[in-house]
């Protein structure tokens, strides 16, 4: 992966620059030593590391807005950072940059249930959204595995999904209004606790923009009442064909589950020796929860179970109490940390029109053993996003490279079958230089120029998203 | 003046580059339907040549269809797999009067959006992709047909809505829904406004997925109503009725009707078909609905999204928005005289440093100014 080479004149202005930084914001609010930026090398993603050029964490809107606007006079580039858990790559220093991270801005502003909506500054975690308001009964409802961890900065950054998003939406069907500050410093207001926007609904462009157009430091965020209940239920099948049509059947009749979630053999094996969820061992497993009160669960589960009958499953299990739902649960989010224990790997982001699966996952099969890898499959299949996690070791000379270009087929495969290349984690670096394969020069040159409307100077998170031949001559302006 | 009759991207796209060449502005007509188009000078471009269903998937609840296509023609093709658009678009007719056929591209150019937005989302909310041609006439794509990606900066929610200053939709990609098995409203009746609108925050504010919460002060002959919805399979529908009429007891007995009600009216303003006067739609937070009321007493009033949006009749020579200021939101003007248009603008004016941007968009997708010119400018900017 290439980056462009870093402004020598920026690198010799670097004491010029942290003086400058430190005249805006309190003295441990900048980090410059060379030892302690190493800290935010990386994030997620982290094959690529590069120590940036200095690190500020400001505390206030206000502060945001100093720092951007001192950043953008000095003409030095900014990569905004949530709490760095991008799987893309979208926080990934440049050697001349400064990251300005929202670390410090974790307040709740507002809670306002009649409403049903929440202020927080951006820092905030995803799951301390939900803890804020949980005693009244209420959630934010988009729920990334790194939800423990993972910023809302960084959420609408990359208008993060998860496993519930089947009936709650993304991150941008749930996020009413931000604050933002631009490259040049101004503040904007977008949105609101009302619903849509007066003229174009730059919310919706600001929403998945991975930074490139702004520093979101406030988001007024959709909660919403908790359902009387919830249950998943296991379905086991001999071969994941058969899983896939059990999935369509499913949507067609008209039932709507909050998630249907997909796991082939290596994973279900990995995730039940992490967790002990009582996964049985079959070539392909869903698990498809449904929500309401008892009366409406059961309803809906019995819908769901004659459909999935006729599709002989060798196993078909219903939780039958809360503890089982939350071990169900913990063992479908830990498959990423499972792998992890066994293996290195790179997890791919892919969508593709569920009705393709049987052949995506055959494809991969075989293309996963035409480079002597291994694979394992999890993934939200009632929305076909696709999360292959090639296994690799990184101690093996040339193992990483074979990955990468095993997940790119992978990928190009997603999008020639009419997917995409990320359904949730979002380009980043990662898959910046494959934006062609789904993009024509001209789908691009649209995107290049909103970006150029937002940050003319193209100073902000520098060398993302789009293939750096593509911004070339942006940049170089 | 003549007329553009393109039945092709490629043909769109060659009108459009030849406009551009000769600085002849283009009025972009969809069914015509809503009478915002009307408000854009320059030659017609109709897109009725430009139809037809491309994809439909009900196994993966998506739908990619011409942006020409008659909305009838794509509810029909939905109804027949038990499917809908989730987001319930309203209908303009019933206010403009108009014989048109509405089509998925003014649907979309306006983000019309009905009751069940509280619920489901407005109409961005479920839209997965578009094609468009940009005032240069160039071919754009963006998203595509499956409901999860994020792949590059998303352009399919800075068209919905952009009502045709940015380029001319040809193709767009929804996520939809199974429709409902049952129907039933619970009415409450006698409510003034503040009291509605606590009954109906409270409402939405419990978990029992209220899909439509509607205030009629003048009601239906017998005084003010207020309406709740629940649609879902039937057994689920009974439970929830059930328990949503414990919530609403601290406002008095609720009824429960069965069947899809007055809903479409309410979608559609229909209850100020004919009226003299000028209609807004106000977007605030449901609880500032009942400051709106208070703030226009000489208006007749219905509030959707559970006092949310306010479909307001006021005389024309009142300014709304002065009236307005008080309460963060914006006011849309979708009913009214020539003159009345002319004088307070559609569009609801935004700050300056969001113009600037919205502004600065609308130069680099249409930099000859050629798209719905006079469409979607504020007309003075206020102070940041």
């Amino acid at each position: 992966m290439q980056m462009p080479i870093p402004d020598a004149s920026v690198l010799s202005r670097k004491p010029e620059i942290v003086a400058r930084l430190q005249a805006i914001l309190p003295g441990d609010a900048v980090i410059f030593e060379p030892t302690e930026v190493k800290v935010y090398e990386c994030d997620g993603l982290t094959a690529y590391r590069c120590p940036p050029l200095a690190v500020v964490l400001p505390s206030s809107t206000a502060e945001v807005s100093a720092v951007l606007r001192a950043c953008h006079d000095l003409g030095v580039k900014v990569v905004p950072r949530g709490a760095g858990t991008s799987l893309a790559g979208g926080s990934m220093p440049t050697a001349d940059a400064v990251i300005l991270g929202v670390a410090r801005l974790t307040e709740v502003l507002e809670t306002d249930y009649a409403n049903r909506f929440i202020r927080v500054q951006t820092g905030r975690t995803n799951l301390s959204v939900t803890g804020a308001v949980e005693a009244e009964d209420f959630f934010y409802a988009p729920d990334p595995s790194s939800q423990l961890a993972c910023a809302i900065a960084g959420n609408i950054a990359m208008n993060s999904g998860g496993a519930h998003c089947l009936k709650y939406g993304v991150t941008t069907n749930n996020l009413l209004g931000v604050t933002m500050v631009l490259m040049d410093g101004t503040v904007v207001e977008l949105g609101g606790a009302h619903l849509d926007a007066p003229g174009l609904d730059l919310l919706g462009i600001v929403c998945g923009s991975e930074g490139q157009l702004g520093v979101v430091t406030e988001a007024t965020l959709r909660i919403l009442r908790k359902p009387e209940g919830a249950r998943p239920v296991l379905i086991g099948f001999d071969t994941s064909e058969v899983a896939g049509a059990c999935v369509s059947d499913i949507i067609k009749a008209g039932v709507l589950p909050v998630a249907i979630e997909f796991m082939d053999r290596p994973c279900i094996r990995a995730c039940e020796d992490f967790a002990h969820a009582g996964y049985p061992d079959v070539e392909a497993l869903l698990i498809v929860e449904v929500e309401g009160s008892e009366a409406e669960i059961a309803e809906q589960l019995a819908k769901i179970v004659a459909i999935a009958r006729r599709h002989n499953p060798v196993e078909l299990r219903e939780s039958k109490s809360a503890e089982e739902s939350a071990l169900i649960w913990k063992g479908r989010k830990s498959a990423f940390g499972a792998m992890g224990q066994i293996a290195d790997y790179i997890c791919l982001d892919g969508t593709i029109p569920i009705g393709e699966l049987p052949f995506v996952l055959r494809r991969i099969t075989e293309l996963t053993a035409s480079y002597g890898l291994g694979v394992a499959n999890v993934f939200h299949a009632g929305d076909g996003n696709m999360h292959p996690l090639i296994l690799y070791d990184a101690n093996k000379d040339g193992d990483l490279d074979k990955a990468e270009r095993l997940g790119f087929d992978i990928l190009r495969l997603c999008v020639e079958v009419g997917g995409c290349l990320t359904g949730e984690h979002g380009v980043g670096v990662e898959k910046r230089d494959l934006m062609d394969v789904q993009y024509a020069p001209a789908d691009l040159e649209a995107q290049l120029r909103v970006k150029d409307v937002f940050d003319p100077r193209w100073l902000l998170n520098p060398a993302k998203v789009f293939p750096l031949a593509v911004s070339e001559s942006r940049r170089a302006a | 003046m003549s007329t553009c009759d393109p039945t092709s991207e490629a043909e769109l796209s060659d009108a459009i580059r030849a406009a551009a060449a000769s600085d002849t502005p283009l009025a972009i007509r969809g069914g015509g339907t809503r009478g915002s188009s009307a408000a854009a000078t320059g030659q017609p471009l109709r897109m009725s040549g430009i139809t037809g269903i491309t994809l439909y998937d009900p196994g993966a609840l998506t739908l990619v269809v011409r942006a020409g296509t008659p909305l009838a023609e794509v509810e029909a093709a939905l109804a027949a797999e038990g499917q809908r658009l989730p987001f319930e678009p309203w209908d303009g007719r019933a206010l403009s009067g108009a014989n048109g056929a509405p089509s998925i591209g003014g649907m979309v150019a306006t983000n019309a959006s009905g009751p069940r937005r509280i619920q489901a989302g407005a109409c961005r909310d479920s839209m997965i992709g578009v094609r468009f041609v940009d005032g240069t006439g160039a071919v754009v794509k963006n998203g595509g047909r499956v409901m999860k990606n994020v792949t590059g900066l998303d352009l399919v929610k800075l068209m919905a809505g952009s009502h045709g200053t940015l380029g001319v939709l040809t193709e767009v990609g929804f996520k939809v829904l199974p429709a409902s098995e049952t129907v039933a409203t619970l009415v409450l009746h006698g409510l003034d406004v503040p009291r509605a609108v606590a009954a109906m925050t409270a409402a939405t504010a419990a978990p029992f997925e209220v899909s439509g919460a509607a205030h009629v002060p003048d009601g239906f002959g017998d005084g003010p109503a207020t309406l709740l919805r629940l649609e879902g399979f039937e057994g689920s529908v009974l439970h929830r009725a059930r328990e949503l009429k414990r919530v609403l007891a601290p406002f008095g007995e609720s009824h429960k009707v069965d069947g899809p009600g007055d809903w479409s009216r309410l979608r559609d303003g229909a209850f100020f078909a004919g009226a003299t006067g000028a209609v807004w739609r106000i977007s605030v937070k449901p609880t500032d609905g009942a400051h709106v009321a208070a703030a226009l007493p000489q208006a007749r009033l219905v509030l959707d999204w559970a006092g949310g949006l306010v479909w307001a009749l006021v005389p024309e020579d009142l300014d709304l928005r002065a009236a307005l200021a008080h309460v963060p939101g914006h006011a849309t003007l979708v009913r009214a005289s020539t003159e009345a248009r002319a004088r307070w603008g559609l569009f609801h004016p935004e700050p300056a440093a969001v113009t600037a941007l919205s502004e600065g968009l609308r130069r680099k997708f249409d930099p000859a100014g050629i798209l719905n010119r006079g469409l979607m400018r504020s007309r003075v900017p206020t102070p940041a």
